[in-house]
């Protein structure tokens, strides 16, 4: 395993003086799960915004061959990086339905997309009874699960997600982690960055923890797991 | 009776200017929450650049060809707008972005009175005939302000809801940070809803001008404020809002010159904002703004 579809090198990002990142670099390989942990303001969500496009940086951000920097983060969606918002970012006055067809909005092949919509509804039956309802009636549980699949939608390579476990009760929690273990055996490269870091652990392959904008520690997740800094700092052992 | 029935006919046509002019400012609003103040200039545009081309075309235009040059015109001037002087503001605080619509406003408006320091009369663009329909005046003007009204705006409630673009566009409206994460460039659906609004409101000017044929550099100030207010009445931003706040104030303003003085006319419509603002402080239609954390 030694293709690597994302590199960060390097990665700045700051508010105004106030730097969130300073300077971080990891690498994201073709299949895996990575995870950036941390606690709230430790940079994850700036780290992602930047890699989308959604943010300036400074550095360099390398995606399956490809520089990314400068490129506005709607033309980094064609490229093949798809990015669930923290937040969610449902569309909340569209319909479920429309919140689907609006993730393949690069795509043209009309018979594909309704065949994904079908393929994502069946992993999502909940989503299904809700297809003409509007997505801001939704429950978090549901609003996250409608996020993922128009995530997905794009037909990704990768998936970003900003935090999916934020604000649901534990079972809800597991079912999301549970389709995203289901995303990543279907084949799509996932980055994901979480707070819960002993959930986000148990998933991943390997991680990096982030603290006030840097990375502490990295590498492989079980090992984090065990680790006592870890342990220590997130898990309350 | 008949009278009553034939200011309700003024009134419907009104409205119906008054709401094609106001889904300008709520378009716009929807998606950038930003008053263009140059919605009410561009709308006057709208009457002296039919004037400029019935007068100098060699050939007569007919009525459809000049509806649809006055919009791509005023839109394409609204979508320029848009490109050169709000774009740089999106980030700057709305009251830079707000004096910036007013200068434009001011720019456009003292052009055309630089241009055209009286008041112009507009040619008759086709032959009007009076109809009479049980006692009830309506001519062929009336009729077309509200054929081609109707038409434009079930044409946009079309768009907005079943087009891709329309989808597109009522995302962008919701959550501008979110749609780019989609593959949706918000600068082209931000450009196309200037073009569609001023053009609708170029569109509302031709007819205005043919419906009182009399037109003049400061036309768009009083106007424009009115639909402005049609807009805020039904809710800013609500599409539908904008058709039933143009309708209020249409008929109010009828009903009222029609029993009362006429100068109480302007008192009443801006009283009435007030007052339907004390009640509904989003207007009918609208809601109050999600607040994010």
């Amino acid at each position: 395993m030694n293709d690597v579809l994302l590199q960060v090198k390097d990665l700045t990002v700051s508010y105004g003086d106030i730097p969130a990142v300073k300077g971080i670099s990891f690498h994201v390989q073709r299949g895996e799960i990575f995870t950036l942990i941390g606690a709230n303001g430790a940079g994850k969500s700036s780290t992602l915004r930047a890699i989308s496009g959604l943010m300036h940086y400074g550095g360099m951000v390398t995606f399956d061959g490809h520089e990314l920097c400068g490129i506005p983060a709607d033309r980094v969606v064609a490229r093949g990086l798809a990015q669930v918002p923290e937040g969610r970012g449902i569309f909340g006055n569209l319909t479920v339905l429309e919140n689907l067809r609006l993730g393949a909005w690069l795509r043209r092949d009309r018979q594909g997309i309704r065949e994904d919509i079908e393929k994502i509804l069946e992993s999502l039956p909940r989503l299904k009874e809700r297809l003409r309802q509007s997505a801001g009636t939704l429950s978090g549980g549901e609003q996250q699960m409608l996020a993922i699949g128009r995530a997905l939608m794009s037909r990704a390579k990768m998936l970003l997600l900003d935090e999916p476990s934020m604000g649901l009760a534990p079972k809800l929690v597991a079912d999301i982690y549970a389709t995203l273990r289901e995303i990543h055996a279907a084949g799509t490269t996932i980055l994901l960055v979480e707070q819960n870091a002993n959930l986000a652990l148990r998933l991943a392959h390997r991680a990096a923890v982030m603290e006030t904008g840097a990375i502490t520690l990295s590498g492989d997740s079980v090992a984090l797991l065990a680790s006592p800094e870890v342990q220590r700092a997130y898990l309350g052992a | 009776m008949a009278y009553f029935a034939q200011q309700a006919v003024n009134a419907i046509s009104l409205g119906f200017l008054y709401a094609l002019i106001a889904l300008g400012y709520t378009m716009v609003y929807g998606v950038l929450t930003m008053i263009n103040f140059a919605h009410g200039d561009l709308f006057m545009l709208g009457a002296f650049i039919c004037l400029l081309l019935v007068t100098f075309s060699p050939i007569a235009l007919p009525f459809p060809i000049l509806l649809v040059l006055v919009m791509l015109i005023i839109g394409g001037l609204g979508g320029l707008i848009e490109r050169l002087a709000y774009r740089p503001l999106r980030d700057a605080p709305r009251v830079s972005a707000v004096i910036t619509a007013l200068g434009c406003g001011l720019v456009i408006s003292n052009t055309t009175l630089s241009i055209s320091p009286y008041s112009r009369a507009m040619p008759e663009v086709f032959n009007d005939q009076y109809f009479n329909v049980f006692g009830v005046g309506i001519s062929t003007l009336q009729m077309l302000i509200i054929g081609v009204s109707l038409a434009l705006m079930i044409g946009l409630d079309a768009l907005i809801q079943k087009s891709r673009f329309g989808m597109a566009l009522r995302a962008v409206a919701f959550d501008a940070r979110s749609a780019p994460l989609m593959g949706i460039s918000v600068n082209r659906i931000i450009s196309l809803t200037f073009l569609i609004g001023t053009g609708l409101g170029g569109a509302a000017g031709m007819l205005y001008g043919m419906a009182f044929p009399v037109i003049s550099a400061s036309m768009g100030v009083l106007v424009g404020w009115k639909a402005f207010i049609a807009a805020v009445i039904g809710g800013i931003g609500n599409i539908r809002g904008a058709v039933l706040g143009g309708f209020i104030l249409g008929t109010v303003e009828i009903f009222s010159v029609a029993t009362l003085p006429s100068t109480y006319r302007d008192l009443i419509s801006y009283s009435l904002l007030l007052v339907i603002l004390i009640f509904k402080p989003y207007g009918i239609l609208g809601r109050a703004p999600n607040i994010k954390v």
